[in-house]
């Protein structure tokens, strides 16, 4: 581990930046929204919480309906290792505890908890602590309590990235390079709040134990640079402007544009010595430990076709329409909310949704900013897209591996390392939604991987139960043995014994027998203690038959539709169930089942945002003038097919694991 | 692809100008054929026509064609190779985007074989030749095969210099004997030297329009290059000097037009080095040692195959991957 730090410290100084392959220059649409001062919204009537604001297991709930909270008062605690508490943003009472939409690509509703204010906005005590002398390990323990997620928009609980890991960080970068179009909550951060980042990259840096600090920001933002220049003087943070290049922001870009250093594609930057960090995410650190603020509101870039574009400190749980009215209420063309950039955000189901963690630009779309994406023309090979992959793949490849479910080339051409920017879709002159072929391909992969998984404990199970049958039937046999033993002393005769042998046997097989038709019984009967989860399963996956079978035989779109929506609902049911599940699993789980957690956690987000974008690239299509409309729906049904499978096999197997302990 | 028609002008015009009206006819022809049986093609295989018809993928595989045949060839000529190229090597692969083989270099190839000797009377330079064809002379010649009283054929056509330099030094003929002949320009050919100049220019347009990398062309051209400075320094006697293989033939139409379609041909850098390369080699290989003149139209077609071979083993390293 010499090497790295040796590098990064020949780095240090060095004003280099290095390029990666490719990237694109979408149009910036940044100055609209920077023309005013981050503003502050008045309190809303209600705000809705939703639980899962984060990647990782759902914090549990620590109050009811009714109870008055102050603001900052803890009201969902963090479960497992890889999760996030949830605070109240003001002071006022529970109202309400049920399922609500929520700013999630799939549109589905999820627990919140609903708060209604008070009014006075009356803080519980807080516990500042001194982050710049006190003990490390309690410092750092304590972040469980913050609520504190990566701004930047993955949501993952910071509290794990500064736990101590097994390789010491060298190098903290601060991601404030802010590459999508339209986001600008961190440039006005950094313009108005430099001061208390460069506070929050201390805490960090401290916690970390790291050497060195680099912050990159792309040239696009020199106000925000200079801000950034002033408050670092005379520390030994360096500032790095790095060219205007999109997915700058991906944090290998970054890492690599900043040191020069490839994270390798199996490995997190921790385990190369590279932490990376949002602005906004330390400087809510910073806030933390100096004020003992948890994580209560973030600053949101509300653009697009608004009135009066401008950024705004949001509480969580603020009711999107709320920030729409403050910033002058949507044109009249309005027809839909994107939250994120352009690029990799997705549409909101309505404007309904809660302002979460996770919002860091929401975007008005009108059918004039966002022209509708004409019908998809053949691939020609022009590999645009490989010029444009930052991560050097060959999209046009990739492409028709995925198209053509050759899943095994796919992974050879190492389809997992697509960071699915976007890059490749904006540059096609066939406007192929490329990207969303490589979500289909992933989660398909996912889904086969999981079905081989289900079928292995499947095959583990069965020869265990053969090997207690086993195992049962010796044990009978040497207690008939005995038995006849005692008989015998009665009868002198050895001869006894030997029918008595036979009995047995004969009772063994008996045993058997009825074992294998109980063995061959319970499948059926299993369905009648199948969880929800199952259950929806089964109806995804027969909605999605009916639906493939149907296409076959010319089957009109409504009821191509109509099962289709089928297919989603249950998959959608299974999936908040399984959820369910896994926070309800989670004690007993240690560290690395909490990354597969994370991991399951990204593919779901990965699977639904797949579902809305191909849903929306489907829409064109319909219109008829690409080639084969049947085609796509059928791939359509397949991508739901597949996730359904995924589910149904994640579902089985847990409850594999549960009948087996069971057993055990 | 718009901007491929656009390179192609310069081309055409210095065409037209040097040889006569005769190749807009060709052109014409090619154009109109193309978009007819693309648009047959289309609609028997069920597919929406307009996206497809106005993309000029069809229209520059009838241009490549009529610009690789002599512009003197019967009407019916152009209108098989193109119906050829459109029907056979492209829509029944699947259309665009799914042909393995230049479509239009199929056609080509399909008339040289079928029809060798039409194939090989090129006009000569108009600003040669003593009783100059005017357009309508093309014009009836192309359709019906009739020429003004006073001209017969072999007046106003030649072999090109390709094609002479095999038969010449067959018949043991001194290099300088043969290039001495007036079909011989300064670069290549008298006349067709000055097109390929045009098209070098509209190749540079599309390089710097963006439409097409450098590897392609400078791969193809310094693949002649070497070939022909090799066998040139070991006996000047026996092979023409390397400049003259790069403007004679279809050298750099195939450089900048030929070899860059996209959906035929390789796709990460290094291949289009080796792919465009290859080419080059055959090309030679094929001009001194084969069978035919020229040999763009095979090589590219040789090379075609290979793609899939060479896209394989130049993938370009991950980001995060071990070299």
């Amino acid at each position: 581990m010499n090497a790295p730090i040796n590098i990064a410290g020949l780095l240090k100084k060095t004003k280099a930046v290095f390029r990666f392959n490719g990237g694109v220059h979408p149009p910036e649409n940044k100055a609209q929204s920077t023309q005013r001062p981050i503003g502050q919204l008045a309190l809303p009537e209600k705000l809705v919480l939703p639980l899962r604001q984060h990647i990782g297991n759902i914090p549990k709930i620590k109050v009811a309906i009714g109870d008055h909270v102050l603001k900052g008062q803890l009201i969902a605690e963090a479960e497992g290792t890889v999760s996030a508490a949830i605070h109240a943003p003001t002071s006022g009472t529970i109202t309400a505890i049920a399922d609500a939409v929520i700013p999630h690509p799939s549109g589905l509703s999820d627990r919140c908890i609903t708060i209604t204010p008070d009014g006075k906005d009356s803080w519980i005590e807080r516990q500042p602590q001194d982050w710049r002398k006190d003990e490390l390990a309690p410092l750092v323990k304590s972040l469980r309590l913050s609520g504190i997620v990566g701004l930047g928009g993955a949501t993952f609980p910071t509290q794990i990235k500064l736990r101590s890991a097994n390789t010491a960080i060298h190098t903290l970068v601060i991601n404030a390079a802010e590459c999508e179009p339209y986001i600008t909550c961190d440039d006005m951060l950094m313009r108005e709040r430099s001061e208390e980042i460069v506070l929050g990259i201390k805490v960090a840096k401290r916690l970390l134990d790291a050497e060195n600090v680099i912050i990159g920001i792309e040239d696009n933002k020199p106000e925000a640079i200079k801000a950034m220049r002033m408050a670092t003087e005379n520390t030994d943070i360096q500032v790095k402007v790095v060219p205007t290049l999109y997915p700058s922001g991906d944090a290998r870009r970054l890492v690599y544009l900043v040191l020069g250093q490839e994270v390798p594609h199996n490995k997190r930057s921790t385990e190369v010595g590279i932490q990376v960090f949002n602005v906004a995410t330390v400087s809510a650190l910073y806030r933390y430990f100096e004020f003992g603020e948890p994580a209560l509101s973030r600053v949101v870039s509300m653009t697009g076709n608004v009135n009066q574009p401008q950024n705004f400190e949001v509480l969580f749980g603020t009711p999107l329409r709320h920030l729409i009215k403050a910033a002058g209420g949507a044109k009249r063309d309005t027809s839909h909310f994107i939250m994120g950039g352009p690029m990799m955000g997705f549409n909101l189901p309505s404007d309904d949704v809660p302002i979460t963690k996770a919002a860091n630009c929401i975007i008005a779309a009108s059918p004039t900013l966002f022209e509708p994406p004409p019908p998809a023309m053949p691939c020609i090979r022009c590999a645009r897209c490989a010029d444009a992959c930052p991560v050097s793949l060959q999209p046009q490849e990739l492409y028709w591996f995925a198209k053509s479910d050759n899943f095994e080339k796919a992974q050879a051409y190492n389809l997992f390392d697509c960071i699915e920017c976007g890059a490749c879709s904006y540059v096609c002159p066939s406007d192929i939604p490329l990207v969303q072929y490589y979500r289909y391909a992933k989660s398909e992969m996912i889904a086969l991987d999981k079905a081989k998984e289900a079928a292995d404990i499947a095959r583990e199970r069965n020869e265990f139960r053969l090997a207690r049958i086993e195992r049962e039937k010796q044990e009978r046999a040497a207690k008939h043995a005995a038995r006849a033993q005692g008989a015998k002393t009665a009868d002198s005769s050895e001869k006894t014994t030997a029918p008595n042998d036979k009995q047995a046997a004969i009772a063994a097989a008996i045993e058997r027998a009825k074992a294998q038709k109980a063995a061959e019984n319970t499948e059926p009967k299993n369905t009648t203690h199948l969880s929800n989860t199952t259950k929806a399963e089964i109806a995804a996956i027969d909605a999605r038959r009916a639906s493939v079978g149907l296409t076959e035989t010319k089957m009109t779109t409504n009821e191509e539709k109509q099962a289709k929506i089928t297919a989603a609902i249950a998959s959608a049911k299974a999936q908040k169930t399984d959820a369910n599940q896994a926070a309800n699993e989670t004690p007993i789980k240690n560290d690395t089942l909490a990354v597969d957690t994370e991991k399951q956690a990204k593919i779901e987000a990965a699977i639904a945002r797949a579902k809305a974008a191909k849903a929306e690239a489907t829409k064109p299509q319909d219109k008829g003038v690409q080639t084969k409309p049947s085609a796509d729906a059928e791939k359509q049904a397949k991508i739901e097919a597949a996730i359904a499978r995924a589910k149904a096999a994640k579902a089985s197997a847990l409850e594999t694991k549960e009948q087996q302990a069971k057993e055990d | 692809m718009f901007k491929v028609l656009l390179a192609l002008m310069p081309g055409i015009a210095v065409y037209a100008w040097l040889f006569g009206g005769g190749v807009l006819i060709t052109l014409v022809l090619a154009t109109a054929t193309a978009l007819v049986t693309e648009a047959l093609m289309l609609k028997l295989r069920h597919r929406p026509i307009q996206p497809f018809l106005s993309d000029y993928s069809a229209v520059i595989t009838a241009w490549l064609l009529a610009l690789a045949i002599p512009p003197l060839a019967p009407w019916w000529l152009i209108v098989v190779g193109t119906a050829f190229s459109i029907i056979i090597a492209k829509q029944l692969y699947g259309g665009l985007g799914y042909n393995p083989f230049n479509p239009a270099m199929v056609g080509y190839a399909v008339l040289l074989i079928s029809f060798p000797v039409v194939m090989t009377k090129w006009p000569i330079a108009l600003s040669m030749v003593e009783t100059k064809l005017n357009f309508m002379d093309q014009f009836h010649y192309i359709f019906n095969q009739t020429l003004p009283a006073n001209i017969t054929i072999d007046a106003v056509t030649s072999a090109t210099p390709l094609d002479y330099l095999k038969t010449q030094l067959k018949l043991n003929q001194s290099m300088e004997m043969i290039q001495s002949s007036p079909i011989f320009g300064v670069l290549g050919t008298q006349g067709s030297e000055y097109i390929a100049l045009a098209y070098l220019a509209g190749g540079l347009f599309l390089w710097q329009q963006r439409v097409i990398t450098w590897h392609l062309p400078t791969a193809f051209l310094g693949g002649i290059a070497v070939m022909a400075s090799f066998f040139w320094a070991i006996d000047a006697s026996q092979y023409a000097n390397p400049m003259f293989h790069l403007f004679s033939g279809a050298s750099m139409l195939g450089a900048f037009f030929i070899l860059t379609d996209p959906v035929s041909g390789p796709t990460t850098p290094k291949a289009k080095l080796y792919f465009a390369a290859g080419a080059g080699i055959i090309t030679y290989l094929i001009r001194v040692y084969g069978g035919y003149p020229d040999g763009v139209a095979f090589a590219v077609i040789f090379m075609n195959i290979c793609v899939p071979l060479i896209d394989t083993y130049t993938q370009p390293r991950v980001f995060g991957h071990e070299k």
